[in-house]
């Protein structure tokens, strides 16, 4: 039998090697749990980024034939697809980081039991939070970047601008995954899921993604503006077409105050849930 | 309990209604979550694509590519088959996988005088069910827009669950045979969403380069869609639907011999 | 660190010349209404063996959990390596090793990852861990497994693989929730193998179980907990002794009323139990109640004469078998 001992880890009272204090940003280690996990699944990252680009070529194949060019507020006229595809960074930022967020935070937390295991060492709930949330935030600025890259490529920008987009959906992904992990820890179910798909896809319609503003009612045109897609199209759209204002100023605060919060609710209630 | 009033040996036709407490059982957990879902999902798209976009296409003078018709009037059959195929998906594939792996359901039918097939059809059956109620209550959605046109249109919702149907059975071989569940991730990823965005429920195929436009039309979606939109426009076409329904019913066919090969091949070994 | 332990030394209790790792003094656990633990006073000294043993629902798990720092106390006091969980968590967890009752392994990591991953949460670089990693793999023998999935693994692997990732830290305090439970002969002897060596190599234990055999196994000292309550403390051998006769005579008799016939054997022992299935003589020789028992004419359809075990103390305590 190899190794009864344990050499020098299991050494008491002799000079053990103690473990160095984790430093300001312990959850960099869940980060590289998550990257473990998911480069095992490399296809699924790659394919991942289909999907928006999937609904940008419909739209430039198929829609913009039937509509023709859009007018946008600062009167310069764009392509059809040059309207939306910004729309498609938002909300595909959205998804990305809500899939992730809910999803894939609630299996661990309720099923896999992840977590469980990692507030067991130095690591507290807030490290969790920050740790899914950041994940989560590299992936986004991945696929968003790719998304950029192709908008240009296709020449669906049309401003220096652009080089922030993939910033700006990283805003986004960040209001989003800091409140969809805190909403996730309310969740009894995956039924319960089914009402986070009743508040995404009205967002995913109705932000003046497919068609703008003007074309609502003056009412909704409100309510409209009150939801977050809607303020992350209109950074993610100011920035390609150059149309900036400081209505994107106003858009920043309001995504990163949402994810803020969030946030500190998430690492609250994961202490709570699990450090019973 | 005496031998007498034991179980009796299996009469086949039989087999299939003694899971029927326990499809019913499932399915009245969920159901309300799913009406209502299956409601408002498609009144959300109509307002959103056919009204919102709508304006802008009608206004735009491309009545003559889509037939003549408005926007509206055009994707909202294509939707009603979309949200069937997109329901049949899911109804199919993870719930198949979860009752071979995870809860084993499928195992414990198997310990009963229930034969893979009787299991299978019952699911099937259950499925079937989801799909009847996601087609007409989006067909009552499609009603209230005023997009559909008696008496044809009541034939969109049997045609919608063929549709449903038509991607449920191959579906159903898929999850009993694959191991791991990243395969139903890349294949919506690779397979579902190109169907639901290029098999003209939003636009014509024929606006696809040619080579895509034939491998829409090899897909069931393509055929749902068309046969779909005919009906309910009551502008049916009976050549070609009596084509569409035919080559949706040889995949439902083919899909339920594959999903039968694969449950037996799963729970037998 | 060093400092800490140094000062908590100097600072323990005079009666406990070593070191005291935990201290707990009237500990009290509640959810909602739900008492678990309601007071108990524990003290664990560096270099031992320590034991809760109860039947499930004694609140033998929620006391590990305020030991590990990952459940408040509801009152009383609890030190833990001299330091307060509640305010000084990740402190005390970063120098315990923790194999909670269900594992709690990353299913979505392979054998190996698990270890490599865990042992970054406490901030040990990637070369200590990878070669503490292969360390451990070879010490709880599943180097050759170390490329597999977790859901592979049988239930015993698994539990393996779970003592190997709460040593990766070099854990001064090693807690074990029902270590064996739920594992096969086989499996459980190969742990308390392991576990034994560590405690020969000094490592301090601390283990909740309901089994009597891993408890005498195991423990230096143990305390017998009951309904969130201590009601024994002791080595094995000493509450033995205290508690129980030398031997005992196991009776089964082929009738239902197992109470009658006790009735008629209380002369022959100490002590007389009762359960559903058989009748206890507890005396100092048990081969003498088994020869008079045969004498009085009464048929048991089986005899059986042994030694005194904790569950015999266990039995006497609370009225209950630990298998409750």
């Amino acid at each position: 039998m190899t190794a009864d001992r344990v050499n020098d880890l299991i050494a008491p009272g002799a000079a053990r090697v103690v473990p160095q204090p984790l430093g300001r940003f312990a959850a960099r280690h869940l980060v590289d749990r998550n990257y473990r996990v998911y480069r095992r699944d490399w296809l699924l990252f790659i394919t991942g980024f289909l999907e928006p680009l999937l609904y940008l070529l419909s739209i430039g194949i198929g829609i913009e034939q039937l509509v023709g060019d859009f007018t946008l507020p600062n009167g310069s006229r764009v392509s059809y697809t040059e309207f939306v595809a910004p729309a498609m960074l938002a909300a595909s930022a959205m998804n990305g980081s809500l899939f992730d967020a809910t999803f894939g935070v609630f299996f661990k937390l309720k099923y896999e039991k992840v977590y469980d295991a990692v507030l067991a060492t130095p690591l507290r709930p807030v490290d969790v939070a920050v740790g899914e949330l950041v994940w989560s935030l590299v992936r986004g600025a991945l696929y968003a970047g790719a998304f950029v890259v192709v908008m240009a490529v296709l020449g669906l920008t049309s401003s220096g601008w652009t080089v922030l987009a993939p910033v700006a959906a990283v805003v986004i992904g960040y209001a989003f995954a800091g409140a969809g992990m805190a909403l996730t820890t309310w969740m009894r179910t995956w039924q319960d899921f089914d009402f986070i798909t009743l508040a995404v896809l009205p967002m995913f319609l109705f932000s003046a993604t497919f068609f703008p503003l003007d074309r609502y009612p003056d009412g909704v045109q409100w309510l409209v503006q009150l939801t977050p897609l809607y303020h992350g199209v209109v950074l993610c759209r100011g920035l390609t077409t150059g149309a900036v204002g400081v209505e994107m100023l106003i858009a920043v605060a309001y995504l990163l105050v949402m994810g803020t919060v969030g946030l500190l609710v998430a690492s609250r209630r994961i202490g709570a849930l699990l450090l019973r | 309990m005496s031998t007498a009033t034991a179980s009796r040996p299996p009469a086949p036709t039989g087999l299939v209604w003694r899971q029927f407490d326990h499809w019913r059982a499932r399915w009245r957990r969920t159901w309300r979550g799913s009406a209502i879902t299956n409601f408002v999902l498609p009144v959300l798209y109509l307002l959103a694509m056919g009204v919102g976009l709508g304006a802008y296409v009608d206004s735009g003078g491309a009545r003559a590519s889509l037939g003549g018709t408005d926007y509206l009037d055009f994707i909202a059959p294509g939707l009603l088959a979309t949200a069937v195929m997109q329901n049949a998906v899911g109804a199919s594939t993870w719930p198949v996988m979860g009752a071979i792996k995870w809860d084993k359901t499928y195992h414990a039918m198997i310990a009963t005088p229930l034969r893979t097939r009787d299991i299978l059809i019952g699911n099937l059956g259950l499925i079937a069910a989801r799909l009847t109620l996601t087609a007409a209550v989006f067909w009552v959605v499609l009603v209230i827009f005023g997009v559909a046109v008696l008496p044809w249109a009541v034939l969109a919702v049997p045609a919608g669950v063929l549709v449903g149907l038509a991607h449920s059975t191959p579906l159903f071989a898929f999850a009993a045979w694959l191991e791991r569940e990243t395969g139903f991730m890349l294949f919506y990823r690779i397979g579902v969403v190109p169907m639901f965005l290029f098999s003209g429920a939003f636009f014509p195929v024929s606006q696809l380069p040619d080579p895509l436009e034939w491998l829409a039309q090899v897909m069931p979606l393509y055929h749902g869609v068309e046969l779909v939109r005919g009906l309910t426009l009551g502008t049916p076409d009976l050549l070609a639907d009596l084509g569409h329904v035919a080559y949706l019913a040889l995949w439902c066919g083919v899909g339920f011999l594959l999903a039968d090969r694969a449950l037996a091949r799963r729970l037998g070994g | 660190m060093g400092a800490q332990s140094v000062e908590q030394a100097a600072a323990g209790p005079v009666e406990a010349p070593v070191e005291a790792l935990v201290e707990a003094r009237n500990l009290r656990k509640s959810y909602g209404a739900l008492e678990a633990v309601r007071g108990i006073d524990v003290t664990v000294r560096r270099g031992e063996a320590f034991g809760f043993l109860g039947p499930n629902g004694a609140g033998k798990s929620s006391t590990m959990r305020m030991i590990a720092a990952v459940s408040p106390a509801s009152g009383g006091s609890l030190r833990v390596l001299g330091m307060d969980p509640g305010a000084e968590g990740p402190a005390i967890r970063s120098r315990l090793g923790v194999c909670p009752q269900d594992n709690t392994l990353d299913s979505e990591l392979t054998v190996r990852e698990n270890l490599l991953v865990y042992g970054r949460f406490f901030g040990l670089s990637r070369a200590e861990v990878a070669r503490r990693a292969d360390e451990l793999l070879r010490f709880v023998q599943l180097t050759d497994k170390a490329g597999s999935r977790v859901d592979d693994l049988s239930g015993g692997l698994k539990r393996r693989l779970t003592v190997a990732r709460s040593l990766i830290n070099n854990p001064e305090l090693l807690i074990l929730d029902e270590p064996t439970t739920g594992l096969d002969p086989q499996a459980r002897h190969l742990l308390w193998d392991r576990l034994f060596r560590l405690k020969q190599q000094g490592t301090t234990l601390l283990l909740t179980t309901h089994y009597m055999d891993e408890a005498e196994q195991l423990c230096d000292r143990l305390v017998i907990i009951d309904e969130g309550v201590i009601v024994a403390e002791g080595s094995p051998a000493q509450l033995i002794r205290d508690h129980s006769s030398r031997e005992v005579c196991e009776l089964r008799f082929g009738v239902d009323d197992h109470a009658g016939v006790a009735a008629r054997l209380h002369h022959l022992g100490e002590r007389v139990e009762v359960l559903p299935d058989r009748v206890l003589v507890y005396a100092e020789d048990g081969e003498a109640v088994a020869a008079a028992v045969h004498e009085m004419g009464l048929s048991a359809r089986s005899t059986l004469v042994r030694r005194s075990t904790l569950e015999d103390v266990f039995l006497r305590l609370t009225g209950r078998s630990l298998a409750d």
